[in-house]
């Protein structure tokens, strides 16, 4: 991470934040489709939500959410006219809690073949077009395929469907590091879930998937509340 | 592997979840999210808001029954009927709806394909082609406005300019079957899905849980759309899913609840 994000990385989300018993998760609104899914979504499991439409919108937030469908370059335009771009990179740097969802994975990637934009550069890798898919964009239910235990998936099936919408997805440089989490194969194979501490990002969309996406946002509430009783979600974690 | 997906339509007309025949005869069928939800409980993939009064004053009671729906059901939603703009599909979006599917408007400013996708992505941008038969049997002729107004357009041609204007996903309708229970029309949406790339869903005449398998293996079509039949619960979703999973073609299970 470059010195420059390093310091507008140390930005004040105010009081360090508490366990709280609905904790406040942060949805960043950059113009890239429906929050509503998402939002009532993360109610319906526990949360309280703040739309964060600017630096200030990630004030006392215990957890930032990035959804998104669409495009890497629009969407960077957007939250870099926002003034989000480096509070983002920030919170991912201070290993506060983050929920990236489609395009809110992608985003973390170096930089995407879709329109070669530079993205957050936060995973090693570039966000890819799908190979050998039958159809595109891949739209509907598929198999998410763990490759390691993770508290995500506590109480889902291992054979469980979740809804996509996409045709890009993001490719880590390195295979075997641990930040993958499960693959999905529509004709090729694709990561479609990753996690490392606590930056947590899945191509398909849990608040589109019914139940078992509901469970799943329900983990990252009770991971987020974990995370905040035993201090390692607060901003006092030392910088990149 | 991708599931084949089964998708409950709902027209909606003032506020009124309604079904007719042949796009006419309209009969009341339900409180719109209230339907939603039971569908999504049900085990729906999907579900599909057409909003056939499409009147310019109701735009508020459809944006209100979107948002009421986005609430309550954690399935994927489409809305169709009335958007002419990429404003309108804003609007739709902002509401909570996750595509929007353009009909008669794309007819009349294909362009409108093109910006639509270009501000929000492909995947939100569902082309939905009314098709008739030609009565001398070569091909089928795209209808508009609900089925009132015939154009010059081949059903197939058609298809493949909006796929390459931008269209994610293509809603075919036969509006021969609409409503007629007599099964889908395989011949056109193998027509339509054999020149495509993106996810063709078939529409218009399923009469039971077979149709939707002859819609996926003799059609081609990714997803089935029916209205209905699940309205007034001649049959299931789950058994519906049970007999395209009996046929060998993959499907998401049902949850236990409602199977």
């Amino acid at each position: 991470m470059s010195a420059g994000s390093a310091r507008d990385g140390r930005i004040d989300h105010g009081d360090p934040p508490t366990a709280a018993a609905r904790p406040r998760f942060a949805v960043v609104d950059y113009g890239a489709g429906n929050l509503v899914s998402i939002e009532q979504a993360l109610i319906r499991v526990g949360a309280d939500v703040a739309i964060a439409r600017d630096p200030a919108g990630l004030d006392g937030a215990h957890a930032l959410v990035v959804p998104g469908v669409g495009a890497a370059a629009p969407a960077m335009e957007r939250l870099r006219a926002a003034g989000l771009v480096e509070p983002i990179r920030g919170w991912i740097a201070a290993g506060r809690p983050y929920l990236g969802i489609c395009l809110g994975l992608q985003l973390l990637f170096d930089g995407s073949d879709e329109d070669g934009a530079a993205t957050l550069g936060v995973i090693p890798g570039r966000t890819t077009r799908l190979v050998d898919a039958p159809t595109l964009p891949h739209i509907g239910w598929n198999q998410v395929e763990r490759v390691r235990d993770h508290e995500l998936f506590a109480g889902i099936a291992p054979d469980a469907d979740f809804y996509f919408v996409h045709s890009y997805a993001g490719a880590p440089e390195a295979e075997r590091d641990d930040v993958v989490l499960a693959r999905t194969t529509h004709g090729g194979s694709f990561v479609s879930a990753v996690a490392r501490a606590n930056l947590l990002g899945v191509q398909f969309h849990p608040e589109r998937s019914g139940d078992d996406g509901l469970r799943l946002l329900t983990n990252v509430v009770a991971l987020v509340r974990a995370g905040a009783a035993a201090g390692s979600a607060t901003p006092s974690v030392a910088l990149a | 592997m991708l599931r084949r997906r089964v998708i409950p339509c709902l027209d909606v007309a003032n506020g009124r979840v309604v079904k007719g025949t042949r796009f006419v005869d309209l009969v009341d069928e339900g409180d719109p999210p209230e339907l939603a939800e039971r569908y999504a409980a049900e085990g729906a993939d999907e579900l599909v808001f057409l909003d056939i009064g499409a009147a310019p004053e109701g735009r508020g009671t459809l944006l209100d029954i979107v948002e009421r729906t986005a609430r309550r059901a954690f399935i994927p939603l489409t809305v169709g009927g009335g958007v002419r703009s990429v404003e309108d599909m804003r609007d739709v979006l902002r509401a909570g709806a996750d595509k929007v599917s353009l009909n008669t408007a794309a007819v009349a400013d294909p362009g409108l394909i093109s910006a639509c996708a270009a501000r929000f992505g492909r995947q939100a941008v569902v082309v939905a082609i009314d098709a008739r038969r030609r009565p001398d049997g070569q091909g089928w002729e795209v209808v508009v406005k609900g089925g009132r107004e015939a154009t010059a357009l081949e059903a197939v041609d058609w298809a493949e300019r909006t796929v390459a204007l931008g269209a994610g996903e293509l809603l075919v309708t036969s509006m021969d079957r609409d409503g007629t229970r007599s099964g889908f029309d395989t011949e056109l949406l193998r027509a339509i899905s054999s020149r495509v790339e993106v996810a063709v869903i078939a529409s218009g005449g399923a009469a039971g849980p077979l149709d939707f398998v002859a819609a996926v293996r003799e059609g081609g079509a990714d997803a089935v759309l029916a209205a209905s039949i699940f309205h007034r619960r001649i049959h299931s979703i789950a058994a519906v899913k049970q007999a395209m999973a009996d046929a060998g073609l993959p499907v998401r299970v049902v949850p236990e609840a409602a199977a």
